[in-house]
């Protein structure tokens, strides 16, 4: 079966962001991108399917501007087999998203697609579900294990108090967690063998999707930073300091 | 407008966290309706009824919202939903699941986890882990939102008289059936909406080790979580697991013992009132943010703080 997996270009999680002076956003200028990590995971369950011969085919898919097309290319290098680019250098919301990779699927008709959770920029976590609805595919979100079986997938998914199993009639969408898989490093002689698998470029236009943002950012600051705190020197002295000074005790 | 509020719950008790929404709904202004979808579930209606400042509880029992499925929930909720302004749920994990599914059968964007209420259509979000906020302004005609519980106090449970109506009918997608649940079980508050966390990390070195910081908690009524590393070690269950990808808590009181003080951590706790740090590395980054730092071993701290604790309280 083909298996669809949407991958996103993100800042890389160990950067500090700055808010720009201006209060504008984040200043993206000169700092360190890379895949989003939900989005690795993604990748990584969908090469095991395929190694387990459950997936036949892995196409990849990211939205956002030409630089973007180097994800693809790590996904490409880590086992996925082909590349689609949605071009574009606008801001995409999740619902935008969701509607450019809806119509990306009635093209390519996957039996699985498998997004990230959230990404770790705008802290979301809709797309996969946005998705789901409006293919009305079921959806398996936060995925710490995902077992296929005949027309059928099973679900594993971390909820607030412990773990949930759903089964999910296939085409369906599964959205990964942290804990699904370890991903593995694309090796040298796969990312030379990546630049050579096919990439298709594409508008949002050319998916007859509007793009246009239904939220807007009026202002982005920091948060209040914490006061800088004390040392205590030992146990007795935070129990009291805990006690009589924060009174939190 | 009037805001149609989706309750937490599971079935047999409301969760606090419906209170904590409520009082984001308030936020907003306009008369508050709450949904209550679920099997068997007629207790928790009862329960809503109470919460002061509700008008109206709806109650949706089905088997089809038994396990609360977002592919059905989300039929139920854009169904009722569609005749209100505002659509809130807690930003848990059942409304991270079902409201973008909603949004996107209504055709608007959802505005997820909000800290602030600045106007009906104006929120405060967190992004980048929490260190940015974002105002963001929603242009569409209703707004979906999921609301960071701890970022509001929570309305009284009790004194509300709203009236209760059932909603009628099933909606069941079709595509999806639930199949088994492992629920971590616990006696200590819960981790969400503690007033005291104690929490462990890599320094723990084993799960064993834990049962230190349950008897620190215990002393102070406290919940236990931890850090991702003590969850990816296997030391611990990953529900109790603080931080971006975990859960967000802001407790009057906050103890990191062995943790470094990663930024996906912080994103998860920064928000404690009070915060301690008891690490032998006096460079973590978790001293950066305590209110009150310890360098020492912890299992050597750890021990001297039950002891401690327990000559105060």
């Amino acid at each position: 079966m083909k298996v669809l997996v949407a991958v996103k270009r993100v800042i890389d999680y160990n950067v500090k962001v700055r808010v720009k002076p201006d209060n504008t956003g984040v200043d993206l200028a000169n700092v360190k991108m890379a895949m989003n990590p939900f989005c690795e995971i993604a990748v990584e369950e969908a090469v095991r399917l395929k190694e387990k011969g459950v997936a036949t085919e892995i196409v990849v898919v990211s939205i956002g501007p030409k630089a973007a097309q180097e994800q693809i290319r790590t996904a490409l290098a880590l086992g996925a087999d082909r590349g689609i680019h949605v071009e574009t250098d606008e801001e995409v919301q999740s619902l935008e998203a969701a509607k450019l990779l809806k119509a990306v699927v009635e093209k390519e008709e996957p039996k699985l697609v498998i997004l990230g959770k959230q990404s770790i920029d705008t802290d979301n976590n809709q797309t996969g579900q946005m998705l789901a609805a409006l293919t009305g595919m079921g959806q398996g979100t936060f995925a710490s294990e995902v077992a296929v079986e005949g027309e059928k997938v099973n679900v594993t998914r971390e909820v607030d108090g412990g773990l949930v199993t759903v089964s999910l009639n296939l085409p369906a969408v599964v959205t990964t967690d942290l804990r699904l898989n370890e991903p593995r490093y694309a090796s040298l002689p796969n990312i030379m063998k990546a630049k050579k698998k096919p990439l298709d470029s594409m508008s949002p236009t050319d998916l007859g999707v509007d793009v246009a943002p239904r939220l807007s950012t009026l202002k982005v600051e920091a948060p209040a930073a914490r006061k800088g705190g004390i040392k205590v020197a030992d146990v007795a002295e935070l129990v009291d300091k805990l006690k009589n000074e924060a009174k939190v005790i | 407008m009037s805001i149609l509020v989706i309750a937490e719950h599971d079935n047999s008790s409301l969760k606090s966290a419906t209170l904590n929404v409520v009082a984001a709904a308030k936020a907003v202004g306009g008369d508050i309706d709450v949904l209550v979808a679920g099997e068997n579930c007629s207790a928790v209606g009862e329960a809503a009824s109470k919460i002061e400042g509700v008008n109206k509880v709806l109650v949706a029992d089905n088997a089809a919202y038994g396990h609360f499925l977002a592919e059905n929930l989300s039929l139920l909720v854009s169904e009722v939903g569609k005749n209100y302004g505002h659509i809130f749920a807690a930003a848990g994990t059942t409304g991270k699941d079902f409201m973008p599914r909603v949004a996107a059968l209504l055709d608007v964007a959802q505005v997820s986890d909000i800290m602030s209420v600045e106007s009906e259509d104006t929120f405060v979000r967190p992004i980048y882990a929490g260190n940015a906020l974002a105002t963001v302004k929603s242009s569409d005609s209703i707004k979906v939102v999921t609301v960071r519980p701890t970022a509001f106090d929570p309305v009284a449970g009790e004194g509300g008289s709203a009236s209760v109506e059932s909603v009628d009918g099933a909606h069941d997608a079709g595509v999806s059936s639930f199949v088994s649940e492992q629920l971590a079980e616990s006696d200590r508050p819960d981790l969400g909406s503690a007033g005291i966390v104690v929490s462990g990390g890599r320094g723990m070195q084993n799960g064993e080790n834990f049962q230190m910081l349950e008897k620190v908690a215990d002393v102070l009524g406290a919940a236990v979580g931890a850090s991702r590393a003590a969850v990816d070690a296997g030391f611990v269950p990953n529900d109790m697991q603080v931080g971006q990808t975990g859960k967000i808590v802001a407790p009057q009181l906050y103890i990191a013992v062995g943790i470094s003080g990663a930024i996906q951590h912080l994103a998860g706790m920064s928000d404690s009132k009070v915060i301690v740090a008891i690490n032998k590395d006096e460079e973590a980054p978790i001293f950066q943010v305590a209110d009150y730092g310890l360098v020492a071993d912890l299992f050597e701290a750890v021990p001297q703080l039950e002891e401690e604790l327990k000559k105060v309280l």
